[in-house]
């Protein structure tokens, strides 16, 4: 394919697609290990509502006000899975469906109540995003790379996800050996004056960025799938929290660029005439590699259970 | 109108919709007990995303035998093919790699729903154009249901529920305390597979009322409400039931009381509703049951210590201590002790005297144990004790001028 065709219509969807997955990656190793890894699930779910709200607070499709609404309500059910958990008792996964749920029926409803027909909101919006719009009409070919006025109409979502990902990296980089040690064992990193409950939630703070910023540029189902499939299968092939990472930013990096190239160019292969969902195909891509992870990773099953395979 | 609704007297379509949303309510609330109770409820959430492959993949084959791809029964046998694949890969993730269980569960869930939504595309793309029905099963449409479909339910849901009651004692007894299960022969691992296949069932039978994403709500919120009113297990699921029935009732009659008010999503509140108010009013475990039994806790701390105060001839400056004191008509309002107050100052402190007699003599240890500041004497003693006891302590002495 020539750069005049490749630039405009696949470099911004294929740059943002693996952006968003790195960035959900990253902080889904330590949520992997937390056992915390539904967080992303329920994120992703609350997010609705949260964007909703914005919307009628506003009366507009704008990105900011959508995000923040969006950040507002993640950090909404944390507090309240938190507030059923301790008052009522409840084992955390169960407070946990109790919370994404009923904030995904309201912000159905909500969705259902306004008139939304004339602007761009759905649920299946939020659900499946839409990779495949984001097009940078301004490009020509590879030269536009480099040419200012080509740059400045760049999709918004590529800049913001970047910076995103730079946050995660930050984030990851900057605490790394608390976050590293607190995750392992907890009691330790107290007893050396590692503040783990504010840790914790700085991490699920941060997964709860990640979520909101890819999501606002390819829906929840990739989020969901990043936050724990390339995680999990880099756990089937090492020992070390590191190697584990390296491993999943290559998971995530593979299965953004195969599902994209595959959602795009594979139902032509086949002799179909349309692409299907970009979103969709990543998420399914991420859990082939974590099947084949599972099934010959070096180190897939527990330490002292003898390998039955 | 709402009434109107909660007769039945809407029409055929919404009195359909409530008797159905009313039969899988109850299911869901009893199925999704044992679910809970095993602290594995987000199981359903994986279960349920694993219908969209399945619902996506009948539809395909119905058409391209020349069928009409919305054929309820076919859909929802597709779903329930993929919904039991993914449950089985998930179990294989948790018991043969080092996976955790959410993480499995998030992975089947993200997974399997990310293929459906490839599938559903592709559907798009068929140019059969008859596909509109099959987002309905994202979040339910309940807008043209028919006989057949509410009779699927109504089947679906009772098939349900008495495999529930034939399997309740070992699912019961899995759910407490597995490895006792495990010890006296119980196959727990085929028991936990029949409790999804059951999860799966009523999330099949689901799938029309409530779409697939929300489902889950009905298996999780009546179990945990329920969990609010009682300890016995049986009680649970009867409670569970109980109340996503209901819920589902209520729903789904409010929603055909006004336009724009989708069935799946109403329930859910409802559903909802009722947890937030027994979250707040249950006897026991309720958030108002245990405010009360703190302030009840903190006026019997203020007026011992009042009284002890009373009895030594301090001064009380706690007010919330004096108020107290006041409204028991113990100290008058310049803080003298009344005659009662006085007599009750003078047991409290012979009480604490008699406590500390008995906590450090070891022939009362169990006694001691249950010393906590507050507990009367006479609750733990008999008689006669407390007067060998008082003989110890002995007559006053002089008392110094």
């Amino acid at each position: 394919m020539s750069g005049e065709e490749f630039v405009p219509l696949s470099l911004t969807p294929l740059l943002i697609g693996v952006f968003a997955a790195i960035a959900c990656a990253l902080p889904g190793n330590f949520l992997v290990l937390r056992k915390q890894a539904l967080i992303g699930d329920a994120i992703s779910h609350v997010v609705l509502p949260g964007i909703v709200v914005a919307f009628l607070l506003t009366g507009a499709i704008s990105t900011w006000p959508m995000m923040l609404g969006a950040a507002g309500a993640a950090v909404v059910a944390v507090i309240l899975i938190e507030a059923i958990r301790r008052l009522g008792q409840i084992e955390p996964g169960a407070a946990m469906g109790v919370v994404f749920t009923t904030m995904f029926a309201a912000g159905v409803l909500l969705l259902e109540q306004t008139d939304t027909s004339t602007v761009h909101l759905d649920v299946e919006h939020a659900l499946y995003g839409n990779l495949e719009s984001l097009i940078w009409l301004d490009a020509t070919g590879w030269s536009s790379v480099l040419d200012i006025e080509a740059l400045v109409g760049l999709p918004p979502e590529l800049p913001r996800i970047a910076l995103t990902l730079v946050g995660v990296i930050l984030f990851t980089w900057l605490f790394w050996r608390p976050l590293k040690i607190s995750t392992f064992d907890e009691g330790f990193a107290r007893t050396i004056g590692i503040r783990t409950g504010v840790l914790g939630m700085a991490l699920v703070i941060t997964a709860a960025i990640a979520a909101v910023a890819a999501f606002d540029a390819v829906g929840s189902i990739i989020v969901i799938a990043m936050f724990i499939c390339p995680p999990a299968a880099a756990r089937m092939m090492t020992n070390r929290l590191e190697t584990q990472i390296a491993w999943s930013v290559v998971f995530a990096i593979i299965s953004a660029v195969s599902g994209y190239v595959l959602a795009g160019y594979g139902p032509l292969w086949l002799g179909g005439a349309d692409a299907v969902s970009a979103a969709g195909m990543i998420a399914t891509m991420s859990g082939l590699i974590l099947a084949l992870a599972a099934l010959f990773g070096p180190c897939r099953v527990r330490v002292g259970v003898q390998n039955s395979a | 109108m709402l009434w109107d609704a909660l007769t039945l007297q809407l029409g055929y379509n919404a009195a359909l919709v409530a008797i159905g949303a009313t039969l899988l309510g109850v299911s869901a609330g009893v199925t999704g007990t044992f679910l809970f109770l095993r602290k594995r409820a987000l199981v359903s959430d994986a279960i349920s995303h694993a219908t969209l492959p399945g619902v996506c993949l009948a539809f395909m084959v119905m058409v391209a035998l020349g069928g009409d791809g919305r054929n309820l029964p076919g859909l929802l046998a597709g779903s329930a093919v993929s919904a039991w694949l993914g449950l089985l890969c998930m179990n294989w993730l948790t018991r043969h790699t080092r996976l955790a269980e959410d993480a499995a569960i998030g992975a089947i869930l993200s997974v399997f729903f990310g293929l459906g939504i490839v599938l559903l595309t592709v559907i798009q793309t068929m140019g059969v154009g008859r596909q509109a029905g099959l987002e309905g099963f994202l979040l339910g449409s309940t807008a043209g249901m028919l006989w057949a479909d509410a009779l699927i339910i109504a089947v679906g849901g009772a098939a349900t529920l008495i495999l529930v009651m034939i399997i309740r004692r070992p699912m019961t007894m899995v759910a407490f305390d597995p490895e006792y299960a495990a010890a006296r022969g119980l196959p727990v691992n085929r028991i936990d597979l029949a409790m999804m296949g059951l999860v799966m069932a009523v999330t099949v039978v689901g799938l029309k009322i409530v779409g697939l994403i929300l489902i889950v709500a009905l298996l999780i919120i009546p179990p945990v409400t329920a969990r609010f009113w009682t300890d016995r297990s049986d009680r649970v699921v009867l409670l569970a039931g109980l109340t996503g029935g209901m819920a589902g009732y209520l729903g789904a009659a409010l929603s055909a009381s006004a336009p724009n008010l989708p069935t799946g999503p109403i329930i859910v509140l409802v559903s909802f509703g009722f947890f937030a108010l027994s979250l707040f009013l249950a006897p026991a475990r309720g958030v108002l049951a245990a405010v009360l039994r703190h302030l009840r806790f903190q006026r019997r701390v203020h007026i011992r210590q009042g009284l002890l105060a009373l009895a030594q001839g301090q001064k009380i400056y706690e007010p919330l201590t004096l108020r107290l004191l006041r409204r028991a008509g113990l100290v008058r309002a310049d803080g003298v002790a009344t005659d009662p107050g006085k007599a009750r100052a003078a047991k409290a402190l012979r009480d604490e005297k008699r406590w500390e007699i008995v906590r450090s003599d070891l022939a009362h240890e169990a006694t001691a144990a249950l010393y906590d500041g507050l507990r009367d004497i006479e609750t733990v003693l008999t008689l006669d004790q407390i007067a060998e006891i008082d003989r110890r302590i002995g007559t006053p002495q002089e008392v110094p001028a």
